[in-house]
């Protein structure tokens, strides 16, 4: 086997204008034209999408896993943050 | 395509029991497992091997279709058989891609295949011999394959779930195309239908045998049960198949090679005759008709794809080296 792997690239689409690019998958290839060409060819073969991101998976920062909790509970604790936590009489209408 | 009951993963694990406890509350939650998540070597391994056994039964599955992409009777057909295999071809990757999640190389489960320490579907190891094949593997192939994959999709592991989600909606295509060749032989001349008939009967028991070794004889099934891994038994999945199937071919007027096929009014299913395991295990094992000449291709292809690989690595850092020549020149 070769010892020059061949990098990995996440890919992004946009199903179409006027939403946001989402994760669909990855694609090896050597370069980002090659990783683009690869990309339209595995990812949209019936129409799924306008517009292509591809993105060395090497450059991608994610948060841990181990660290979910201090990430993310504080916000399902604070429910003040949402429109229902506040009273508000029916007689006064939509809100 | 194509998934298989997995074969001979090994689903013991090391870990204390708090530790075990915890991931099966997760999975009994039905939360999902993503890949930085915790999670038993059990578990790990068994989905490494699951997954590549499944990319490696797609790619591997390109070569008994793509033998008659050349010889398709008509633009209609040869089209849509294209556009079948290049399917086939990209649940490879998508598969490879999930399995890659766990920590496996591209190249270490290409290794595996080559060598023969990873297996794939036994259904590929049967020769295409006439066109009518390429129907039967539509309709039956295709068919089984869906069986087993649309449970995949609430797999306990998200990117796994999450690649047969994609599959199956493009693998409906693939077993109504099948279907469609073999309801156009069945009501031709006399010797179309007996075309059909022949494919039936070569690939009725091999696409049986694909939903793996029936539950008595399977040790790792639990396992993989408790872990939401798979979601019902081979031998469930191998019922489901033949109650679906068996109305389709009596449809266009053909006949099971079964004489102990009858409908059991009682269980609401049907019952069929005994597989031979046997054959299931030596062509698993390497004693198919075309195992040997499935590798040779994979093979060939890897070899003589080198230098394409090494080109294109060539040309990438020949590219990189000029734009950082041309920011150093630049500032």
């Amino acid at each position: 086997m070769s010892k020059n792997l061949i990098p990995l690239w996440e890919v992004f689409i946009r199903p179409r204008n006027g939403l946001a690019h989402k994760h669909c998958g990855s694609v090896h290839a050597a370069d980002e034209v090659m990783a683009l060409q690869a990309a339209r060819d595995v990812y949209t073969r019936r129409g799924e999408g306008t517009s292509i991101w591809v993105v060395p998976s090497s450059a991608i920062t994610a948060s841990d896993p181990e660290n979910k909790d201090e990430n993310f509970e504080p916000s399902l604790s604070k429910v003040y943050r949402h429109p229902t936590f506040y009273e508000i009489p029916d007689d006064v209408g939509h809100m | 395509m194509y998934s298989q009951g997995l074969i001979g993963a090994k689903t013991e694990t090391t870990e204390d029991e708090a530790f075990l406890a915890a991931f099966q509350a997760r999975i009994d939650a039905e939360e999902k497992i993503e890949p930085n998540d915790p999670m038993p070597e059990g578990y790990r391994r068994t989905l490494i091997r699951q997954i590549g056994q499944h990319a490696h039964s797609e790619i591997v599955g390109m070569l008994p279709e793509g033998n008659w992409i050349t010889r398709a009777p008509s633009l209609r057909r040869k089209a849509a058989l294209l556009a079948k295999v290049q399917d086939e071809g990209g649940h490879g990757l998508y598969l490879y891609s999930a399995a890659e999640t766990l920590g496996v190389s591209r190249e270490e489960m290409t290794e595996e295949l080559l060598s023969g320490k990873a297996k794939y579907s036994s259904i590929f190891n049967y020769p295409t011999l006439t066109w009518a094949d390429i129907g039967a593997i539509g309709w039956l192939v295709d068919g089984a394959a869906i069986m087993n994959q649309i449970p995949l999709c609430r797999c306990s592991y998200g990117p796994y779930a999450r690649a047969m989600i994609r599959v199956c909606k493009e693998e409906s295509f693939h077993q109504r195309q099948g279907y469609e060749i073999m309801m156009h032989l069945a009501r031709g001349t006399a010797e179309q239908k007996e075309l059909a008939q022949d494919a039936l009967n070569r690939w009725w028991w091999p696409s049986l045998m694909m939903f793996g070794p029936s539950d008595t004889d399977s040790q790792h099934g639990d396992q993989s049960m408790k872990w939401k891994i798979k979601r019902f038994t081979n031998d469930e999945l191998r019922q489901k198949f033949v109650d679906a199937t068996v109305p389709q071919g009596e449809f266009i007027g053909l006949s099971f090679p079964d004489p102990d096929l009858k409908w059991n009014e009682d269980k609401g299913g049907y019952d069929f005759g005994a597989i031979d395991w046997d054959e299931f295990w030596r062509v698993v094992k390497g004693g198919g008709p075309m195992n040997r000449e499935r590798i040779a291709a994979r093979q060939k292809a890897w070899d003589e794809g080198a230098w394409v690989r090494e080109a294109a690595l060539a040309h990438a850092r020949k590219r990189k080296a000029r734009r950082e020549a041309a920011r150093m020149a630049a500032e």
